[in-house]
């Protein structure tokens, strides 16, 4: 049998060998409640402060500003949550600004604290290249703004959005915000696609909670990160014992908290240069796919993650591409309706101003680190049949009209 | 979820090996039916004898631009009608071209609905042309 070729490392990625080494012996040998004083919850105590650390490490906060979940969607929901219940008064609703190309975590959120008339959300729109623009961004700050949060690398496209230079203008009103006793506007983002390529140095970034989730950097799928600014009061969402520094209440999943920060250490030590191996493995797939005719990469004015292409394939739907890869072997993803389970072409291509029609015949790659050149070729000799057998089937829609 | 899962065997073949896939040039019946907005279009083409007094349907083929489940429906429906009477034909429903595709996730059996839907417009539009 052929190899398989996984080119979803943008949905989730293995666990590495290193991480689940570390994470092991927490399931049946060291099991004890870290709650507890005796030697064993002792042990396991010690095995989340040190993962704790890691983390504080990885994004340059302070262990106290680590708040263990179970995953990047639990983290979004308690930072927009939190921040809104903790400020929510009769007289005052918090105002959200956030993208309409966030994740569905961020998204859903905000529309659930909208439908419980606890926040009004506005969410920005996006250029043809899938970038937030700053003047949009600061034409939306209103009296009432509490949150600003945006997401680092759109997880369909790749597409970096200005982090740094965000957080640096949120600084500059806020001070003016300051002068004239106006609340704070604090800065979240959603850095679960980042992690392992760009800064997620939190200073210099400017942001106040940022999350993340161990299953995209090779830790296990169900632990997440939240990040969040010392001194930034938050009701928490999971009500119980006085874990996670009373923001997070449960016992704590010791051996994926410990995977977790293995995993983000490992990350912290990585080359650097693997950026670069994998923009050219990269380049090398997107230059293959663009020979196919009536292909188009999907956010090729901005500046996006080494790991992620999506295209745009004429006259060929996503899921269908999906499966017919699938049956040679190899895995992608597509932000067709049919794959999304809600018969919705994706709400990010929708908003870069991509038709539904077009955005049912995306298609998107996402590398990791066991991707190989010989796999790059593999996929560029195998997508045109693929492609043109689906267009062969398709009717002529030329002169189709819409009703 | 992994694929088979989301998709039975059966669904699986036909959309790697779709039957009777095409155009019938000069068809005594066609119909488009779908819309790209909505991402499924199907359109069919049957080509009808009279045996005995009878309405045949001697020769159907599709086009289909869509998902699996548009690929694997319009494929399944085209080999239930080939040789059936008209009549035998029409009563050919969604849930019929689904079960022999040994099921269809929920979120898919609007994929059967459209199948059964340009079967019945393509009929229609033989009888159409008939009486002219």
């Amino acid at each position: 049998m052929k190899k398989k070729i996984y080119l979803d490392y943008a949905a989730t990625t293995p666990v590495s060998s290193e991480v689940f080494k570390a994470m092991k012996p927490y399931f049946s040998h060291d099991y004890g409640n870290p709650s507890e004083p005796h030697s064993w919850g002792q042990k396991t105590r010690a095995a989340i402060d040190k993962a704790r650390e890691q983390v504080a490490v990885f994004l340059g906060a302070q262990p106290q500003e680590i708040i263990f979940t179970s995953g990047a969607t639990e983290a979004i929901n308690l930072a927009h949550k939190g921040l809104v219940e903790s400020r929510k008064k009769a007289d005052f609703l918090p105002h959200i600004i956030t993208s309409s190309i966030e994740h569905k975590a961020v998204l859903e959120t905000c529309l659930h604290l909208e439908k419980l008339k606890m926040a009004e959300v506005t969410y920005l729109p996006v250029n043809e290249n899938g970038l937030v623009q700053i003047v949009d961004l600061e034409k939306a700050i209103k009296l009432n703004t509490i949150l600003v949060s945006i997401i680092y690398v759109n997880n369909e496209t790749g597409v970096i959005q200005p982090i740094a230079e965000i957080g640096e203008k949120l600084k500059k009103i806020n001070i003016e915000r300051q002068v004239l006793g106006q609340s704070k506007v604090y800065f979240h983002t959603d850095a679960t696609q980042a992690i392992q390529y760009f800064n997620c140095q939190v200073d210099s970034l400017g942001v106040d909670c940022l999350s993340l989730s161990g299953h995209k950097f090779y830790a296990p799928k169900g632990v997440g990160v939240l990040y969040l600014r010392k001194g930034i009061s938050l009701t928490r969402q999971q009500d119980g014992g006085g874990q996670e520094y009373r923001l997070r209440a449960g016992t704590e999943n010791v051996p994926f908290i410990v995977a977790l920060g293995q995993a983000l250490e490992i990350v912290g030590k990585q080359n650097p240069e693997i950026n670069k191996v994998m923009e050219k493995l990269r380049d090398q797939l997107i230059a293959g796919v663009l020979q196919i005719k009536s292909t188009q990469l999907i956010g090729a004015g901005a500046k996006r993650s080494p790991h992620i292409a999506s295209f745009l394939i004429d006259g060929a739907e996503g899921e269908a591409m999906l499966l017919l890869l699938s049956e040679k072997g190899i895995a992608v993803s597509s932000g067709s309706a049919c794959t999304s389970g809600l018969l919705e072409p994706s709400h990010v291509l929708r908003a870069m101003g991509i038709l539904p029609e077009k955005a049912h015949g995306s298609l998107r790659f996402s590398l990791g680190n066991q991707t190989k050149e010989e796999e790059i070729k593999e996929v560029i000799k195998v997508l045109p049949e693929v492609i043109s057998s689906l267009r062969r089937m398709a009717p002529d829609l030329s002169d189709f009209k819409l009703k | 979820m992994t694929i088979s899962q989301l998709y039975s065997k059966k669904v699986l073949e036909h959309v790697k090996k779709p039957r009777n896939i095409g155009e019938i040039k000069n068809p005594d019946g066609m119909a488009t039916v779908g819309n790209p907005v909505c991402g499924d279009v199907m359109r069919l083409f049957l080509k009808v004898e009279k045996k005995d007094g009878q309405e045949y349907i001697k020769n159907v083929k599709f086009q289909t631009l869509g998902c699996g489940a548009a690929i694997a429906t319009s494929s399944m429906i085209t080999t239930l009608v080939k040789g059936k009477t008209l009549e035998e034909a029409e009563k050919i429903s969604n849930q019929a071209v689904a079960e022999a595709l040994g099921g269809l996730p929920p979120v898919k059996m609007h994929c059967s609905v459209l199948a059964a839907e340009a079967l019945q417009k393509a009929i229609a539009n033989y009888r159409q042309t008939k009486k002219k």
